[in-house]
């Protein structure tokens, strides 16, 4: 079974930068509903393979994106 | 009928764009960056692809510095209104736009100081007076890149090295730029830069925008509107990340449709063949208009040196009876009075009466302009 984690970001569209660029780089991501258990903000999480997360960072480090938090996703 | 008014706005808008504004509200909308369903995200991919194709126009590396305004009005109060304190000291041209003009009127009653530095009778602009004129108070310069009356472009790049000898920034209204010719925001050392959607880049109006160069300290401009952004709502003040601070409420989704397309037509077209293809038609007016008796043009002649505007009067004709008779006789829309910007008819020397302005625009064809030159010649002799 897949486990996921999440990248919470302060804004949509440093979310849509991110999307762009992680697409590019061939890692496997969706946007969905920000998760209820880790902000009480409405919006847009992008979720990806765990396996994923160090490269996810490196990327997102690198464009100088920046994120709120990453998170695992136990169940979903 | 023959349009003649582009510098309004431009039309017809290339069909690309149409489309791009009825599909996203037919297949993509959801309120961007509001919710987490599909038709949210399908909208907030619009708008930040349509940034990012902005940043890129302009060559800056951060797409989050794209703002998205109404118009260039708007982005030009939002950094006035954001950035100047009393007290503090503004220098401007005198061929500013109202755009410009009335918002720097306002504050000067709220305490700031405000030089208007004279351009030449014919538009262009010296800069040692402009260097004088620039000390160790003044905070912002703001100016306009070309002339709305008269297309007559102004140094940009020199008025940036004045800015930042004195460590002001410069805030440039592009306008009649954005679209018609190549703008590299960090070659030229603009700081900050307004554009509006609805001329060159072909976009619909109610959109624009605001530039802000990558090495610009963004605390130190304060946003016009706070309001819900879709980021941080935990919170009930305003957030500072980029490009939320300055874009409460919903955004024009329709509107960022419609830029992207018509910027993306502009880029698929190419800017320097758009660039040769407007001098080319100015060329022609300024050479047709320059055979007819009693014509007086006003502006640089140098068709370089200017955007794709020509101005001009009859000696004994009002300007509103000849672009009455140009519509209705023969089709030709044209702008006559004062275009928004009596200073810069003062300027010329054309106030209060002000001028017949003739701005070709990219479906303009050099058939178009012989035909507008010979209506023209008609209105002249009856
Ligand atoms: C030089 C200049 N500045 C500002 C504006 C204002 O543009 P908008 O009406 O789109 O805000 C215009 C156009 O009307 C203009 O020509």
């Amino acid at each position: 079974m897949t486990q996921y984690g999440v990248v919470l970001f302060y804004t949509t569209s440093s979310v849509m930068q991110a999307e762009k660029l992680l697409k590019t780089e061939g890692c496997s991501i969706k946007l969905v509903p920000t998760p209820r258990q880790f902000s009480s903000d409405c919006g847009i999480a992008l979720r990806f393979d765990w396996d994923c997360r160090e490269k996810i960072k490196l990327v997102l480090d690198d464009a100088k994106i920046e994120f709120d938090a990453v998170y695992f996703l136990d169940k979903q | 009928m023959i349009y003649l008014d582009n510098a309004a706005t431009s039309w017809p808008k290339p069909p690309e764009v149409l489309k791009a504004m009825t599909d996203v509200l037919e297949h993509a909308g959801g309120n961007p960056g509001r919710s987490g369903h599909r038709l949210s995200i399908a909208a907030a991919r619009v708008v930040y692809d349509t940034r990012e194709e902005i940043a890129q126009f302009f060559n800056i590396s951060d797409p989050q510095r794209i703002i998205f305004t109404s118009n260039a009005t708007h982005a030009i109060n939002l950094v006035l209104r954001g950035i100047l304190k009393p007290g503090d000291h503004v220098v401007i041209s005198s061929i500013e736009h109202n755009a410009v003009m009335r918002p720097l009127r306002s504050l000067e009653r709220q305490g700031i100081h405000l030089t208007i530095v004279p351009c030449a009778a014919h538009g262009t602009l010296d800069i040692s007076k402009f260097e004088r004129a620039t000390g160790s108070t003044t905070k912002l310069i703001v100016m306009t890149h070309a002339s709305n009356v008269t297309g007559t472009l102004l140094p940009i790049t020199e008025i940036a090295s004045i800015a930042h000898r004195a460590g002001a920034l410069l805030l440039v209204d592009a306008a009649q730029t954005a679209g018609a010719l190549p703008i590299d925001v960090p070659a030229m050392g603009i700081d900050l830069m307004a554009f509006t959607g609805h001329k060159e880049l072909q976009g619909p109006p109610g959109i624009g925008g605001l530039v802000i160069a990558d090495d610009v300290e963004v605390s130190q401009i304060e946003p016009l509107m706070r309001g819900g952004t879709g980021s941080r709502s935990e919170s009930d003040e305003q957030p500072d990340d980029l490009p939320d601070k300055f874009e409460s409420g919903t955004a024009n989704l329709a509107g960022i449709a419609g830029l992207g397309a018509g910027l993306k037509w502009v880029k698929d077209r190419g800017v320097d063949e758009i660039r040769d293809h407007l001098k080319k038609l100015s060329q022609a007016l300024l050479d047709g208009l320059s055979t007819l008796p009693q014509v007086r043009i006003y502006g640089t002649l140098d068709t370089e040196r200017a955007v794709a505007i020509v101005s001009f009067t009859v000696a004994g004709k009002s300007v509103s009876e000849i672009g009455l008779r140009l519509d209705e006789e023969y089709g030709i829309l044209s702008r006559v009075g004062l275009h928004c910007a009596p200073a810069a008819h003062k300027t010329i020397v054309s106030f209060p009466e002000g001028t017949v302005r003739l701005a070709p625009g990219v479906f303009t064809t050099l058939e178009d302009v012989q035909e507008a030159i010979q209506a023209i010649a008609k209105v002249i002799e009856s």
